[in-house]
Parts: structure tokens; sequence; C-alpha cells
């Protein structure tokens, strides 16, 4: 087991353009679940990947167990890695896929059989050794490419969208069981996605990257609660923030704090809502609709609301967010920024 | 299934067809369909005979001008036949007696299997280093791919020429170099195409030198197409270069380097011009091998029946080659 590290990491593709990366610095916990959530181009990949010693940063540093690995080779760094493709090997029957990291490192050939089947056992794929990967499921595959993965015991272990290739169903009991494998191995583990519910589902901590920065490097509930920055705020929760300009503020809410006035019971700031559309969603209701009155006039807002009341289409209706859920942004920068009263006229 | 498809439209079409009379302009796409399901019953009805009249060509093709030749080249064998004799006797197996007993088609075959062996194992790790090299894009990759090529496409007649000069007894640029360099004595210089040894390992080179492109060319579309997360996720399990190159590459290679080599086997197998014009089989018989053998004794010989004999042998020996090659390339496939 081990921390990663990253000084200052910089990975740029073709010289003169913006980096793929750009000077990440982060730090994870001894046996932490580590998130990078972005969206695609976001660099998370990359990040990932140098980690891996698979791309060559241009600059700063990785750490893995306090030690400078940036000109290791991937097998010196000790870590596993799962591929988003699972890259299984095809011609190789599952269990010489299991075994082949125990060939590559040498490991005495007399231990092989009983590693494997201990990392099979783990798995739950003892009765699928002796297949091929293209007579296997895709969570079948999956669960290969991780046994491949702790076969043999790596400090650290990264794992890039191995969810993605699943269809739906089969990625939710997917990661419960990732989330249960991992509190039993206790690896430090890098997770690469874009799915902000995989992120918040399984992550210790997240760092959100965009563009190849970290935009914010907390707990599902801080990055959730307490967004540092707009990009954040948008790209976690589905429908994402309300951010409504207000002077030389952006002012934001989550769509299930914006309630009807008379539901909310504690200081609060009213809105004048047109509801212009409605999504039943069976548990609950998604109205859209614009802010009436003021500066306020005009902007589009979303609202998530709990099955009780009905709403009519074309009606403006008394809403309110209560005031310790009002985040604000600064307007140029984009950033968290202090409360403060909203200017109405 | 398409064909059934297509059919139960049809019938669907014909079944409709009565309806019309009774509709009015507001079905206007009706009045289309008897068009549209003339146009495909004509397609079906005159199938077997426009289906026969379309293949003929290629058909025509092969028969007149690869299996007529082959079928007379089999007839021949079993025959008589000599050029400017109008006479033609069946003589059962006696070609064949004939040339099993002749030194120089013993050592024909034997020339053949070592030349195609030989040759193709170089070629294999030839072509393997270089797809290797080429794959990683590089300054100046596409020149390099382009001239690699080249050998491949110039007239193999024209090529061997050029080798022929190049290792003449008297103006041998090689020669030239290596007595330059100190290696060789100016005055008993080696004579690449008039010694045993040297003479074979000529022929060989130009075989290799012919078909090395190709295989590279071959050999680096396999590579490229193995996902590149298997190669990395080989070196993140800890393989080195050749573990990566053996245990992962070349195994999921397995059938592009077995069409990459059945057609290496065939072309060296069965090559007239590289022997017939760097040395003509000698010095006394030593690069002799079946295609030139066949040409001397059956055609510049007149001995149309003994050549024919034995290009014959090329047959099975091949047919054999071209089974287990695909095969191969079926398993690794499959398996």
């Amino acid at each position: 087991m081990a921390v990663v590290e990253t000084r200052k990491l910089t990975k740029v593709f073709k010289e003169g353009e913006l980096g793929a990366v750009n000077e990440v610095s982060l730090e994870s916990r001894e046996g932490e679940f580590l998130v990078f959530l972005g969206p695609s181009g976001s660099g998370k990949t990359t990040l990932l990947r140098m980690i891996a010693g698979l791309e060559t940063p241009t600059a700063g540093e990785i750490l893995i167990g306090g030690k400078v690995v940036n000109d290791l080779t991937p097998r010196e760094r000790r870590i596993a890695m799962v591929f988003q493709s699972y890259a299984l090997y095809p011609h190789l029957t599952v269990y010489k896929n299991i075994a082949f990291p125990l060939k590559a490192q040498k490991v005495p050939r007399n231990l092989h059989k009983e590693k494997v089947e201990w990392a099979a056992s783990m798995l739950g794929i003892g009765a699928l050794l002796d297949r091929k990967p293209r007579e296997l499921s895709g969570g079948e595959r999956q669960r290969v490419a991780l046994a491949r993965a702790i076969v043999r015991e790596p400090a650290v272990f990264l794992l890039d969208e191995p969810l993605s290739n699943l269809d739906a169903k089969l990625r939710l009991s997917a990661r419960e069981e990732l989330e249960r494998f991992h509190h039993r191995i206790g690896t430090t583990t890098i997770y690469v996605t874009h799915d902000q519910v995989e992120a918040m589902a399984m992550g210790d901590r997240i760092v959100v990257l965009n563009k190849g920065v970290v935009r914010q490097f907390a707990t599902p509930k801080e990055v959730y609660d307490d967004p540092a920055d707009t990009f954040v705020a948008t790209f976690l929760g589905s429908p994402p923030m309300n951010l409504v300009e207000n002077g030389d503020v952006i002012v934001g809410f989550r769509p299930e704090h914006f309630r009807l006035s008379e539901t909310v019971h504690e200081e609060k700031v009213p809105f004048k809502f047109r509801v212009e559309n409605v999504e039943y969603l069976g548990a609950e209701y998604i109205l859209s609709g614009i802010l009436l009155g003021g500066q306020l006039e005009g902007k589009k807002v979303i609202a998530r609301l709990l099955l009780g009341q009905s709403f009519e289409v074309g009606t403006t209706y008394d809403f309110a967010v209560p005031e310790r859920h009002l985040k604000f942004f600064d307007s140029t920068t984009e950033k968290k920024t202090e409360a403060r009263a909203l200017a109405w006229a | 299934m398409g064909l059934n498809r297509v059919s139960s439209q049809q019938t669907a079409d014909a079944q409709a067809q009565p309806a019309p009379p009774l509709s009015s302009g507001l079905e206007q796409p009706g009045g289309l369909k008897p068009k549209r399901t003339k146009l495909k019953s004509v397609g079906a009805a005159q199938s077997p005979l426009l289906g026969t009249a379309m293949f003929a060509p290629a058909a025509l093709y092969i028969l007149l001008l690869i299996g007529a030749p082959f079928a007379m080249a089999i007839f021949y064998a079993f025959s008589d036949a000599r050029i400017g004799s109008t006479e033609l006797h069946f003589v059962g197996l006696e070609n064949f007696r004939s040339i099993l007993q002749s030194p120089s088609f013993i050592k024909a075959l034997e020339n053949s299997i070592i030349f195609t062996v030989v040759a193709q194992i170089i070629v294999l790790v030839c072509g393997n280093i270089l797809s290797i090299a080429l794959e990683k894009p590089f300054r100046g990759r596409g020149m390099v791919r382009y001239l690699i090529l080249l050998p491949w496409v110039a007239p193999v007649s024209l090529g061997t020429i050029g080798w022929k000069w190049i290792l003449d007894s008297i103006y041998s640029v090689v020669t030239w170099v290596l007595v330059w360099l100190g290696f060789v004595n100016k005055y008993s210089p080696p004579m690449w195409l008039g010694q045993e040894g040297l003479a074979m390992a000529s022929v060989i080179l130009v075989h290799c030198w012919r078909l090395i492109p190709f295989s590279t060319v071959i050999l680096l579309a396999g590579r490229t197409a193995i996902p590149k997360e298997i190669p990395e996720a080989a070196a993140i399990d800890g393989a080195g270069f050749w573990r990566t190159l053996f245990q992962i590459n070349l195994p999921m290679m397995i059938p592009i380097l077995g069409v990459a080599t059945l057609f290496g086997t065939v072309f060296t197998f069965t090559d007239l011009a590289v022997v017939n014009i760097l040395t003509n089989g000698g010095p006394y018989d030593s690069t002799q091998t079946l295609p030139n053998l066949a040409f001397t004794q059956g055609i510049q010989g007149s001995d149309l029946a003994a050549g024919a004999a034995i290009s014959a042998f090329l047959v099975p020996v091949l047919v054999v080659i071209a089974y287990f090659m695909l095969r191969l390339a079926h398993r690794a496939e499959v398996g």
C-alpha cells in the first residue's frame, strides 16, 4: 500500500498548445479511494496514465510511497491498472491472463497456482479459469481484469473507467462490488470516471478536473454542497445547480433546494417562478421555468420536487431557497465568493 | 436471410396488388407498388440466367487462362509431348519415374525447399523488426515506408538484373567495397554467383530483398490491429520488450503471420525469375529450383512432358502448404 502524490504535474502533447494536464498537485491518503472526475478531454485519463508510467510527464513529479517514480517503468512502480476495454490477452485463458503478471514479475512458478486461485476466488471467477476472454460476458471480463490486477498485490490500483463498457443494470451491481472489493483489499485506489454518480457513490475524495486543471479536491459531500466554482457546481448534480447572474456575482442553488415557499421553514430567499415545463419522473417532478421580477426577470431555472403537489404550466408560484443553500460565485473568476444580499431592483 | 426477406416482401407486395381498383388518389404510393414489384420480379425471375451471365466472364477467365493451361500441363505430364513433334502418346507415370531418377530434379527440389524455408525465416524476422520500427510515428516515416515498399513494386526481373550487376564477377560493387575496406583480396575476389555456397546465399538474399517489403506491410497491418491497451497492460503487468513481443504481440498476430508466410512461401517456391536471371541454376545445378528446371527442360530443352511433370510436383507441395497455413490462420482466429 502506498500514497500517491503528484507535484506540479504537467503534460503538453503538442508544443505551443495548452497542456492536457497543467500543474496538477495532489496527494492521496493511505488506502484511499480517490476519484478523478471530469468531462472528456479534462485530462483525467492522461493524469492516470502518467501515474501508471504509460505517459511521460512534460514537467513535475510523481511520487508513489514517498519515492519519485518519474523515471521508473510501469513494472517498477508496483501499480496495477484496469483499462476501460479491460485489455485482456485474447489468446490466453483466464488462468493464464491472471498468471501473466506473476510470470512477468518472476514470481516463483510453484506459487502461481495458489495466487491465481486466490485472486479468482476473491472475484468469484474460479469456474472460468479455462475459458478464453471472448467466451466471457462483459461483467466476467471486468472481474478477470480485476483479478489480473490484484494477483500481484500492487501498491496502488489504477482504474480507468472500468464500468463504462457495462450496461446500466450491470454497472450498478459492479459498482457495489468494486466498493466492497476495495474495502476488503484496502489498497490505495485511483478511479477515473466521467460519471458524477459513480464518483459521488464510490469516492472517499473526488478530484474534479477540467481542461487539465484541478477545480476542486474534496469529499463528495463538500464537492456537491460547497462547489469551488461554477464548473464544479454544474458538473455535479443532475439536473445541475441553477446559476443566476446578479450584479457582479453569480448566485447558485440546487434544484432540490428550490421549493414552494410555504414548505421552507427557515431563513429563506423568495422567488417568483413561472413554470414552463413539467417532467414527471416517477419519484419526482422536474420543473423548468423562469424567474420573475427585477434583475432576475427571465432567468431560467430548474426545480426538483418530490411528488405531492401538482403544477400547471404557465402559472406563477411563490418559490424560495433556504438562505444557507445559496452559493455565491464571482462573475469574472467564477470562483466561490462571500455570501451577500441579493440585488433585486 | 436477406434473400428470404426480399422474397417475402415481394409476395406481400404481390398480394397487395389487386387492391388498387378500390383505392382512391389518396393512396398514390400504392400506384408505385406494381412497378416496384415488377422490377423486383424481373430480377428474381431472371436471376438464374442473369446471375450466370454476370458470373460468366470471371468463370471463363479462370477456366481459359488458368484452368485450361493447368489441365494441359497435367495432361502433358503423362504424355511424351515434345516441342516440334506432332505425335503424342500417353505414357503413364514414365515421366515421373524418369525425373525422380534425375539428380538435377532431386537437387532442384532440395534447393526449392531450402530457399523457401531460409528466405521465409529471414523475411519474417526482418519484416517484424521493420514493422516494429515503423509502427511509432517519427519524422520521415512516410518516406521510409515508401522506400521500403519499392522493391515490391519493381518488376522482379528488373530488380534481379540490378542484383546481377551488384553481384557480378568483375564489376560487383559489393566486392569493390569489401576490397576497399580490406576484407577481400583484390586478386581473388569472391564469385558471388559462381561459387556454390555464395550463389545459394545470393539467391536467398535477392528473395529476401523482394519479399521483406511485402511481409513488412502485412505485419505492420497486423501489429496496428492490436488494441494499444494490450501491450500497455502487458507493460503494467511487468512484461519487458521481449516478453511482450513473444508472448503477447506475436501470438496475437498468428493469423496474419500465417498469411504472410503463405504468400511468401508460394512466391518463393514458384519463382522463376530470380534463379533464372541470377544463376540459371548454376554452378552445376547448385542453385537449381523446380520452376527453373521445368523451364529449362520443358521449354529450352523442348521436352514439354518432363517440364510438365516437374511443374506438377509443385502442386501437391503447395496445396499442403496452403492447407496448413489456412488452418493455422483459422485456428488462431477461432481459438
